[in-house]
């Protein structure tokens, strides 16, 4: 027997059920296999031509992203470090992308690497989003102090994690993890829910 | 827990950080031409002030980048923080920057 090496099977594949489980305090679930590459480059003008690239605008601004599209379909760039980003696009996009942001980069000094296996997704949102997340997350994540945009790195439930608002208002999130935490942090989010779940059933 | 401001990501939780111990250490401009009790000298003798403390500190779960910081080792309150290359700045006791 051969075992077939051609499937790719994400992080949370085993947690797709339990996760929808969640509804409706939370709705969350994994967007695995996206395009993520880390950018690294100090050079203002290699930054902006490779934003004119992507169709998007590299952040400006610490702790936050961007996002838009393009020719190569809806990108976002979430700021990560004063001279690093990360350059998030649909699955399969890696070739191109890479090749581009290469091209606009050149002559400037920096790099571009493909991380895509290095974190998985999770989409949040729901009423008790915001709620489940402050069980394990230091950030202020009401609408005042982190309105859509904002993309902070930071610890969630002691792991690390890229966590971007996407609408302040309802309380949609999105997660970067770890793949090799990203189990751990499923089960986390499981566990946080549970006194929201017994409320709202 | 205390907050601790990152120049470029604003006021974090301790845990966000990792201490790097004094700042302002030149690494030698000659470093053959030191003899082991220099060598032993700059890498294990540190100043312990009561006061006011140069240190450095990394924003290991954040934006991953060092920075200096002004740290008053009998309250343990952050008296200034500023990005590495900047020269430290006057600092008075009573200038808290955590809010
Ligand atoms: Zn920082």
């Amino acid at each position: 027997m051969r075992a077939d090496t051609s499937v790719r099977t994400s992080p949370l594949a085993a947690w797709t059920d339990r996760l929808a489980d969640l509804a409706p305090a939370l709705t969350a679930a994994e967007r695995p296999f996206l395009t993520q590459l880390t950018v690294r480059a100090s050079d203002p003008v290699a930054v902006a031509r490779m934003g004119e690239a992507l169709g998007v605008a590299f952040p400006a601004d610490p702790c936050t992203a961007t996002r838009g599209g393009g020719p190569f379909g809806a990108v976002e760039v979430l700021w990560l470090g004063p001279d690093e980003y990360l350059v998030v696009a649909e699955p399969d996009r890696r070739v191109p992308v890479e090749d581009a942001l290469r091209a606009a980069l050149r002559p400037a000094r920096g790099a571009v690497v493909d991380t895509s296996a290095q974190r998985t997704t999770i989409a949040l949102s729901g009423p008790h989003a915001r709620d489940v997340l402050a069980h394990g997350c230091a950030i202020d994540l009401h609408p005042s102090a982190a309105p859509a945009g904002t993309c902070v790195q930071t610890l969630v439930a002691r792991a690390g994690a890229v966590l971007r608002v996407d609408d302040a208002e309802s309380g949609a999130f999105t997660l970067l993890v770890r793949s090799s935490f990203a189990e751990y942090l499923a089960a986390w989010l499981s566990d946080a829910c549970v006194e929201y779940r017994a409320a709202l059933s | 827990m205390q907050l601790i401001p990152c120049p470029w990501c604003g006021p974090r939780e301790e845990a966000e950080f990792h201490y790097g111990g004094q700042a302002h250490v030149a690494y030698p401009e000659d470093p053959r031409a030191l003899t082991d009790q220099e060598w032993a000298r700059f890498v294990f003798f540190r100043d312990n002030p009561c006061g006011p403390f140069a240190e450095r500190w990394s924003h290991s779960a954040g934006c991953r980048r060092w920075f200096n910081a002004v740290r008053d080792t009998r309250t343990y309150e952050l008296l200034s923080v500023y990005r590495v290359g900047e020269p430290m700045p006057e600092v008075s006791e009573r200038d808290e920057v955590v809010s």
